[in-house]
């Protein structure tokens, strides 16, 4: 048993954990500074780009996320094509589509085709991230923009009255006030996003579950020296066991950064605690 | 025009196996996209309707469990309810398939539940129980002390307290969020077919084929609008008829004091 979990191959599934740690560790401040300039956008007294902001917002939101995963890689991968394809190729001659295929000359292909393995590899994962970083974005960018507008009138008052600029309540009054309004819808998500890493498979990146896939099943003694029967449900087991581990961690953490933050704020959980203290 | 007839002859039932029985193969047009996307929307209201309807009557006694005195009911709910809410629903799904693969190894009974139509109901099911139940939980506990108080004052206990007067006030104040439970749950519905689950004979929901398409013209921008507008339709027909019931959940009370219905995303399970 030992010697099978040890295998080549198990590496690799070990190894997958890791990615999935590091799409979040990506993928959240990315999404979160998506989030934020999405809010600032839907907030710009400029209407245009207060459009564009509520557009992104909306947009991401009526329709199943999964749908946008699949959708965003394959137009991510094209539309980068596209752009190196009339940059390096300006006289080709041909349109790009045809019928039912894609061409665009062979210096415009990305990754080029005579790159290594790991250049595809990690180009594959980074078109991953910068999905889930726009997806995810445009849900930061709603809690931001509500935290953003349940900052007290009061204070904003008071900041014009001291004289200060738009951008000066912004950055100095705004910001700092907004993140105990916004810390709660941000938790929420990042829970959500931890339960969408799973979807990296159908990405295309190798991750847990498709090493769990291919681990479990069956093996038989004429191509591996550790033959079983199909074990594919213990290894999402394993996986359900994993994903259960990390929320109730990750709750736990937001629920003591959550009491640190309130802490002497203005809203019913900060009486509350200053109640409970006296 | 008469082709496009034609064609929705052909590939209007086509998820479920009625029609021609092999796909496009090439020149695929905006109709023949329109109408296998929306023949596979057959598949997700399915899903979500079944699953909607059912789940309620758990979700209520898981919510009324979590809410019980009884430390054995309100464990076993608590777990029941962070299970599936902590868990992904994508892995849920690839679980359930190779748990009931491996049933079936066994028992030729667990055949059906390998299949979509059984084996992902129960778990979208189960799933939406516990994400329901929350949220009536939640509801439960933000039930007005004078409403009980006052039930009891007209003698009403047990069951009849609970039928007239706990119940009905849990489900007007659950509703907004209900509102979105039931959206997500047929977002996520589009899950099925890419979780283990075959799409027997290429019977799959709209997600399916959307992306069949997109393979197989290597154009993203058609098929996945095309699925885009579908849902935006079937979210835009929920909220009415939620907002109906809603309505009437709240007919007793001063017009102007109806908790107003706010589209806030669960988004992903």
């Amino acid at each position: 048993m030992a010697c099978y979990l040890t295998t080549g191959k198990h590496m690799g599934f070990y190894v997958s954990f890791g990615t999935v740690l590091l799409l979040l560790a990506i993928t959240a401040p990315l999404a979160l500074s998506f989030g934020f300039g999405g809010a600032m956008a839907a907030r710009s007294p400029f209407a245009p780009l207060s459009w564009l902001g509520k557009t992104y917002i909306a947009i991401v939101r009526g329709v199943p996320d999964i749908a946008f995963f699949l959708f965003f890689v394959i137009a991510l991968d094209q539309g980068i094509e596209v752009l190196r394809h009339y940059a390096k190729c300006p006289d080709w001659p041909d349109t790009i589509r045809q019928g039912n295929d894609f061409i665009v000359c062979q210096q415009a292909k990305m990754p080029l085709g005579a790159a290594p393995q790991w250049v595809h590899e990690t180009y594959g994962f980074m078109i991953a991230v910068f999905t889930f970083a726009i997806v995810f974005g445009a849900f930061a960018a709603n809690v931001i923009f509500g935290a953003m507008r349940a900052v007290p009138k009061a204070q904003l008052e008071t900041a014009e009255a001291y004289g200060m600029t738009r951008r000066q309540t912004f950055w100095r009054i705004v910001v700092p006030q907004m993140w105990v309004y916004a810390l709660p819808g941000l938790g929420n998500l990042w829970m959500v996003l931890i339960k969408a890493t799973p979807l990296l498979f159908l990405l295309g990146v190798e991750d847990i579950v498709y090493w769990a896939r291919e681990l479990g099943g069956t093996k038989t003694p004429r191509f591996t020296d550790y033959p079983h029967g199909d074990w594919r449900m213990w290894y999402f087991l394993v996986l359900l066991v994993f994903y259960l581990g990390f929320t109730r961690v990750s709750e736990i953490v937001l629920d003591r950064i959550m009491r640190r933050l309130t802490k002497g704020q203005a809203t019913a959980a900060g009486e509350a605690q200053r109640k409970a203290a006296a | 025009m008469e082709d496009c007839i034609q064609t929705i002859s052909d590939y209007a039932f086509r998820s479920i196996g009625f029609g021609e029985r092999i796909l496009p193969r090439e020149g695929f047009t905006l109709c023949q996209q329109f109408t296998l996307i929306g023949s596979g929307m057959i598949w997700n209201v399915y899903f979500g309707v079944v699953a909607l309807v059912t789940g309620f009557f758990l979700a209520t006694a898981v919510a009324v469990g979590k809410a019980s005195d009884n430390r054995i009911i309100h464990k076993l709910s608590a777990w029941f309810i962070f299970l599936f809410r902590g868990s992904p629903l994508f892995i849920q799904f690839f679980f359930a398939y190779f748990f009931f693969l491996s049933l079936k190894g066994q028992y030729a009974f667990f055949d059906p539940f390998t299949a979509a139509w059984l084996g992902a109901l129960i778990v979208l099911f189960l799933n939406t129980s516990a994400y329901t139940g929350e949220i009536f939980y939640g509801a439960l506990q933000s039930i007005p002390k004078g409403d009980i108080e006052a039930a009891d004052a007209y003698g009403l206990s047990g069951w009849p307290r609970f039928r007239r007067v706990i119940w009905p006030t849990m489900l007007r104040l659950a509703w907004p969020a209900y509102t979105n439970e039931g959206i997500f749950l047929f977002h996520s519905t589009t899950l099925v077919f890419f979780s283990g689950f075959p799409a027997w004979q290429q019977r799959g929901d709209a997600l399916y084929y959307a992306s069949f398409f997109a393979d197989k013209t290597f154009n993203p921008f058609v098929p996945y609008p095309i699925l885009a507008f579908y849902f935006i339709l079937l979210t835009l027909l929920i909220i009415t008829i939620m907002g109906r019931i809603g309505t009437r959940l709240n007919r007793h009370l001063p017009q102007d004091a109806k908790p107003k219905f706010r589209f806030r995303p669960q988004i992903i399970r």
